[in-house]
C-alpha cells in the first residue's frame, strides 16, 4: 500500500506540479515514493528528496531518458510497480501523455484530472468541460491518475529527507526519437503556477496589442494567458491558452480583458480566487462569474490600471 | 498506407450540459450530437494525406450504439473511403475502447491510427495514449503538425512551454490538437455520395472484448457556483476594491 508520484522535470529543476501532485498523494495517507527518470538529473533528485513527505526517491538515470519518452518511461513503471497501489503525475502535458500509457500495460482504467480524493478508491473529477463534477469510483487494484494541480496547494519543497534508490534503467524502446524542441521564452511567472493571471481575448484586436497586458503584468508580476479566439486569429502563441483545450488556471486574481467568456475559456479559470472581467459588452457572458467587472474600453482601462498601480 | 480513424459521437460543444436531478448522470436527452471536433481535425488530416498521396485508404470507426452511423456517414462525406460501426454500449471506458480499436488493427493492419486528443464529453484524454500502448507502437500526441518522411512519421507535438518534434516508427498513433488543420465542410453531393460507401457493423463480443466498466459513476453535482459579482463605475474604484475588500494586491 504505497503511493508513486512521477516527477515533472526538465533534468535540471524539478517542476512546481510536482508538489500540487504531493499535495493530492498525501491525501491518501500512504508512504509516497517519488519516481524519476531523466538524463543527468541528479539535482532533480535531490530537489525531490527535500519535497516533503516523500519517504524514497526511484532513480532511472540514462541517456536514452533525456527527453522522457512514454515509450521510455512506461515499461520501467511498470517493472517496478511492486506494491504501489496508487501512481499519481501532474495532468500537465507530460502526464496526460505517459499515464494512460501506464495504465493500459498495467490493464488498468487511468483516471483523469481528479480535482478531490474522498477515500483510497472514490475521486471527483470534471466533466464536460466542468460544467459537471463526477464523483467515480475504481474498482482496479491500482488507481492510476493525474491531479489537477490548481485542486491542490503544494506541499513543502525543503525539509524532507527521503532515501533514494537507483533502478536499471535498461534500454530504449526505439520505437520514438526526440527530434526538437521550441520553447516559448519568457521571464514572467508560468501561467499555471502564476498568483495573478491578466487574460486577452479577441477584443485586443491584434497581437501588438498585447504589449498592454504586459506591462500590466509587469507591474503586478503576473503572467499573461490568453482565449482561444486570440490563438486561433494568431495575436499569441498557443501555450498561453487557457480553457478546456490549454491550460487550467486557478491564481487568486484573473483579469479577463476582451473575453466574452464561452465555456471552453470558462472551463480553465473559473477556480480562481478573483476574477475581474473588463469588457465593452455588458452582456458578456464573463461578467456572470466575474467577482469585478467594468464595462468599458479596454484600450481606455488597462494603461489607466497601470499607471495607477 | 491505410490511415484508421477513430471517431466519437458526443453532445455538441456548443451545448451546456447539465446533471440529472438526481444526480446519477448527466442530462442529454435530445441534445444536439456531433463529431467530437477533436475527431473531425483527425478525419480532415486523414484525408489530407489522402490527397496528398500518402494515404490509400481512409477507415473511420466509431464505437457506441447504432446513432453513431450519423457521424460515420458526415466522416465519410468528408472524404473517409468506408466505416466500421462497432456495436456496444455507448458509455465504455477509454481502456475497453483502446482494446477494441486494438483488435481492429490487427484485423485492418493499418500503419497510422489518428484520434482526436480528447474527447469533450469525459475529457479523459487517454484513448490514443492507451492504444498505442496495447499495441506496443510510438505515440504523437496533441499533434499540431504530421508529415510523413521516409517511412516514419515526424509529429510536432504542443507542450506546456512550447512545441516539441518526434520521429516516430510506423506504425504509430497520433493525437490530434485543435491547430492541426482546420476540417472542412462536407458539400451535398458528397453527403449524397458517402450515402453508398460500405459501412460494416461488428460487435464488441465478436472482437472478444470485456466491456465492464472498471470507474463506475456513482454521482454528478453542478460545479460551486461563484457569488454573483459587482459592476464597478471605474478604474478607482477597481483598485480599490482589488486592494482592501479582495486584499489580492498590495
Amino acid at each position: 500500500m504505497k503511493t508513486l508520484v512521477i516527477a515533472e522535470h526538465d533534468n535540471q529543476q524539478l517542476k512546481p506540479a510536482t508538489l500540487n501532485t504531493l499535495a493530492a498523494a498525501a491525501k491518501l495517507n500512504q508512504p509516497i515514493d517519488v519516481f524519476v527518470a531523466g538524463a543527468n538529473c541528479g539535482a532533480v533528485v535531490s530537489q525531490a528528496q527535500a519535497a516533503s513527505g516523500v519517504t524514497e526517491v526511484i532513480v532511472a538515470d540514462s541517456d536514452y531518458l533525456a527527453h522522457q519518452l512514454p515509450e521510455d518511461i512506461a515499461p520501467i513503471i511498470q517493472a517496478n510497480i511492486g506494491d504501489y497501489t496508487h501512481v499519481l503525475a501532474p495532468a500537465t502535458t507530460t502526464g496526460k501523455n505517459l499515464l494512460p500509457r501506464v495504465a493500459a500495460l498495467l490493464d488498468v482504467q487511468a483516471i483523469s484530472d481528479i480535482q478531490n480524493i474522498l477515500d483510497a478508491n472514490t475521486f471527483e473529477r470534471p466533466i464536460y468541460a466542468g460544467n459537471v463534477i463526477a464523483t467515480v469510483e475504481s474498482s482496479d487494484s491500482i488507481k492510476v491518475m493525474t491531479v489537477r494541480t490548481t485542486s491542490f496547494d503544494p506541499v513543502a519543497a525543503t525539509g524532507g529527507t527521503a532515501s533514494t534508490r537507483n533502478l536499471d534503467a535498461g534500454s530504449t524502446s526505439g520505437l520514438a526519437e526526440f527530434v526538437s524542441e521550441e520553447l516559448a521564452q519568457s521571464d514572467r511567472p508560468e501561467l499555471t503556477a502564476a498568483n495573478i493571471v491578466i487574460s486577452g481575448g479577441r477584443g485586443l484586436g491584434n497581437g501588438e496589442n498585447f504589449e498592454l497586458l504586459y506591462q500590466l503584468a509587469d507591474k503586478l508580476n503576473g503572467a499573461v494567458g490568453a482565449s482561444r479566439a486570440a490563438v486561433d486569429a494568431g495575436f499569441v502563441p498557443n501555450d498561453m491558452q487557457v480553457g478546456q483545450t490549454g491550460k487550467i488556471v486557478a491564481p487568486d486574481l484573473y483579469i479577463a480583458a476582451g473575453i466574452s467568456g464561452a465555456i471552453q475559456h470558462l472551463a480553465g479559470m473559473k477556480e480562481s480566487k478573483i476574477i475581474v472581467a473588463i469588457n465593452k459588452d455588458e452582456d458578456a457572458p464573463i461578467f456572470q462569474v466575474a467577482d469585478y467587472g467594468l464595462v468599458a474600453d479596454l484600450f481606455d482601462v488597462i494603461p489607466e490600471l497601470t499607471s495607477k498601480l | 498506407m491505410k490511415i484508421l480513424v477513430p471517431i466519437k459521437r458526443v453532445v455538441d460543444y456548443n451545448v451546456k450540459v447539465r446533471p440529472t436531478s438526481d444526480g446519477t448522470d448527466v442530462d442529454i436527452t435530445n441534445a444536439k450530437m456531433s463529431i467530437n471536433p477533436f475527431c473531425e481535425i483527425a478525419v480532415e488530416e486523414a484525408v489530407r494525406l489522402k490527397e496528398q498521396g500518402v494515404a490509400t485508404e481512409v477507415i473511420v470507426v466509431s464505437i457506441g450504439d447504432a446513432k453513431c452511423h450519423e457521424q460515420l456517414r458526415a466522416a465519410m462525406a468528408l472524404g473517409a473511403d468506408r466505416a466500421i460501426h462497432v456495436d456496444a454500449a455507448t458509455n465504455l471506458e477509454p481502456l475497453a475502447i483502446a482494446k477494441c480499436l486494438k483488435a481492429l488493427v490487427d484485423k485492418e493492419s493499418p500503419e497510422i491510427v489518428l484520434l482526436g486528443k480528447q474527447s469533450i464529453d469525459g475529457d479523459n484524454n487517454q484513448t490514443g495514449q492507451m492504444l498505442a500502448a496495447l499495441w506496443n507502437v510510438g505515440q504523437g500526441t496533441f499533434a499540431s503538425e504530421v508529415k510523413i518522411v521516409d517511412g516514419a512519421a515526424h509529429v510536432t507535438r504542443e507542450i506546456d512551454g512550447g512545441l516539441q518534434t518526434l520521429k516516430l516508427k510506423l506504425p504509430a498513433v497520433i493525437t490530434t490538437d485543435l491547430r492541426l488543420n482546420e476540417p472542412r465542410y462536407a458539400k451535398l453531393p458528397h453527403i449524397m455520395k458517402a450515402k453508398k460507401k460500405p459501412l460494416d457493423t461488428l460487435t464488441i463480443d465478436e472482437l472478444g472484448i470485456d466491456g465492464a466498466t472498471r470507474v463506475k459513476l456513482v454521482k454528478t453535482a453542478p460545479p460551486a457556483q461563484r457569488q454573483a459579482g459587482i459592476k464597478v463605475p471605474d478604474v478607482d474604484t477597481l483598485i480599490e476594491k482589488l486592494k482592501n475588500e479582495a486584499k489580492v494586491i498590495a
